[in-house]
């Protein structure tokens, strides 16, 4: 529920990014971090980033949610 | 990692020795209940170390007035709800969302800036976004709404109901009844929030208050610290979720809910109204205010189910002991909001822990 998604921006355009979690590919507004670029780990919850991350913490995030294997779900729920 | 978990079971132990009884942990996060539960955490636990399962569901905290709310305005010809997947089968009073869906006026979205292109895609219809959801989502829903006053989307509201986790915690607090010795804190709340927000908490209640994520050593090692803690007779604002969590969060989000929202009394299912807990829109936004826009007030709060979903989120009880558990209410055919949420606590007791019974 409140369980962010880590992603890798791989386009960026004022605050609007295309973001990269596990294959997956999907938008993503980057309003609550000024400072990121092209290629940063992000934290993505409800189609935001909401903080950077780095590749260790992003990889044990991606493991979880694997094992949770909610992963499909949890593209259409995502409040929190 | 057996020597991780060996430590911390050696320093959950001696807490429970020097507290003399059983010491209980609310964590306030649906995610935490699902991966205590997934991973079987409770089971390397010492017995005296009690798991409460708090208000940290959205799903589950919203009261059935709202929903019938959202149902009320389903029906209208002239309206498309716009909503989290999570909230569409929750029931209200009469029927759901998804009861509704097949007229072709609910839609899911997966973040507010969907619900914002609805309304640009649907002239003709007035979008009302199911604004749901503690500090993670309330930001989102103020971008939207920004945009929306920015591009004059005159077709675009939302009934709010987000909700904040600080007054909730400390509501749990202040009832007398209440059995909780510390909180294990939500972690992607509190990368918004941060963890100095907690400490209020730990200063009028001298409980402690730690942040963890959401895999297995994070959490273990999170009770720990709070039994560490409990030792030293020194409670504690603090986070071992230090990948992402910071004392002060993110400003830029916090920045954007105040410009946006202001916290108001509001009603919490089970917890009754809470002060200063729940987030409406500002004045100079209020024409972005479905309430507002639609001249009604929420429905009233009724419920004669018998579901004791209240109670599960006071950590009053756990689910097994509400008798709808398992007979009339299942994730199937849910009655109350802890079992319709995959992240509901009573979801999660059924799921993975059905067959024991707790007292």
């Amino acid at each position: 529920m409140c369980l962010a998604i880590p992603a890798r921006i791989v386009k960026l355009e004022d605050d609007r990014a295309i973001v990269d979690a596990m294959g997956n590919q999907f938008h993503a507004r980057t309003t609550f971090l000024p400072n990121v670029k092209l290629g940063d780990l992000v934290l993505v919850h409800a189609g935001f980033a909401i903080s950077m991350i780095d590749e260790n913490e992003a990889r044990k995030t991606w493991q979880l949610i694997e094992e949770i294997d909610q992963f499909n779900d949890t593209q259409n729920k995502v409040s929190g | 990692m057996l020597q991780r978990i060996r430590k911390a079971q050696l320093l959950m132990d001696a807490a429970c020795e020097i507290a003399g009884r059983p010491i209980n942990i609310m964590e306030v996060c649906g995610t935490h209940t699902v991966s205590i539960f997934r991973n079987g955490i409770r089971g390397t636990l010492p017995k005296t170390i009690k798991l409460l399962s708090g208000p940290g569901c959205p799903v589950c905290v919203t009261h059935q007035g709202y929903i019938d709310t959202v149902l009320e305005l389903a029906d209208r010809d002239d309206c498309l709800i716009a909503t989290y997947g999570d909230m569409i089968r929750v029931p209200g009073k009469y029927g759901s969302l998804e009861t509704k869906k097949s007229a072709g006026n609910v839609k899911m979205v997966t973040s507010s800036e969907d619900a914002l292109q609805l309304a640009r895609d649907n002239p003709g219809k007035t979008v009302v976004f199911v604004a749901v959801g503690f500090e993670t989502t309330a930001p989102a829903t103020a971008v939207a709404v920004k945009q929306a006053a920015k591009e004059g989307i005159d077709n675009f509201c939302i009934l709010s109901n987000h909700k904040l986790v600080v007054p909730a915690m400390q509501a749990l607090l202040s009832d007398k009844n209440n059995r909780i010795d510390a909180f294990l804190c939500p972690g992607h709340v509190s990368v918004i929030i941060g963890y100095g927000a907690f400490r209020k908490i730990v200063e009028q209640y001298h409980k402690p208050c730690v942040v963890a994520g959401f895999e297995p050593m994070q959490i273990i090692e999170g009770l720990a610290e709070i039994c560490r803690q409990i030792i030293e007779g020194k409670p504690e604002a603090k986070t071992i979720y230090t990948a992402v969590v910071t004392e002060q969060g993110n400003l830029t989000a916090q920045n954007i809910i105040a410009e946006c929202f202001e916290p108001v009394d509001g009603y919490w299912r089970g917890l009754g109204i809470i002060p200063k807990s729940t987030l409406i829109l500002k004045d100079k936004f209020s024409k972005f205010d479905a309430l507002k826009r639609f001249g009604i007030t929420e429905k009233p709060e009724e419920d004669t189910t018998g579901c004791r979903c209240g109670e599960v989120l006071c950590g009053l009880i756990d689910p097994p002991q509400c008798k709808l558990f398992g007979q009339t209410c299942e994730p199937q055919n849910p009655v109350g909001p802890c079992m319709v949420s995959s992240e509901g606590a009573c979801a999660a007791w059924f799921k993975y822990n059905r067959r024991k019974k707790r007292s």
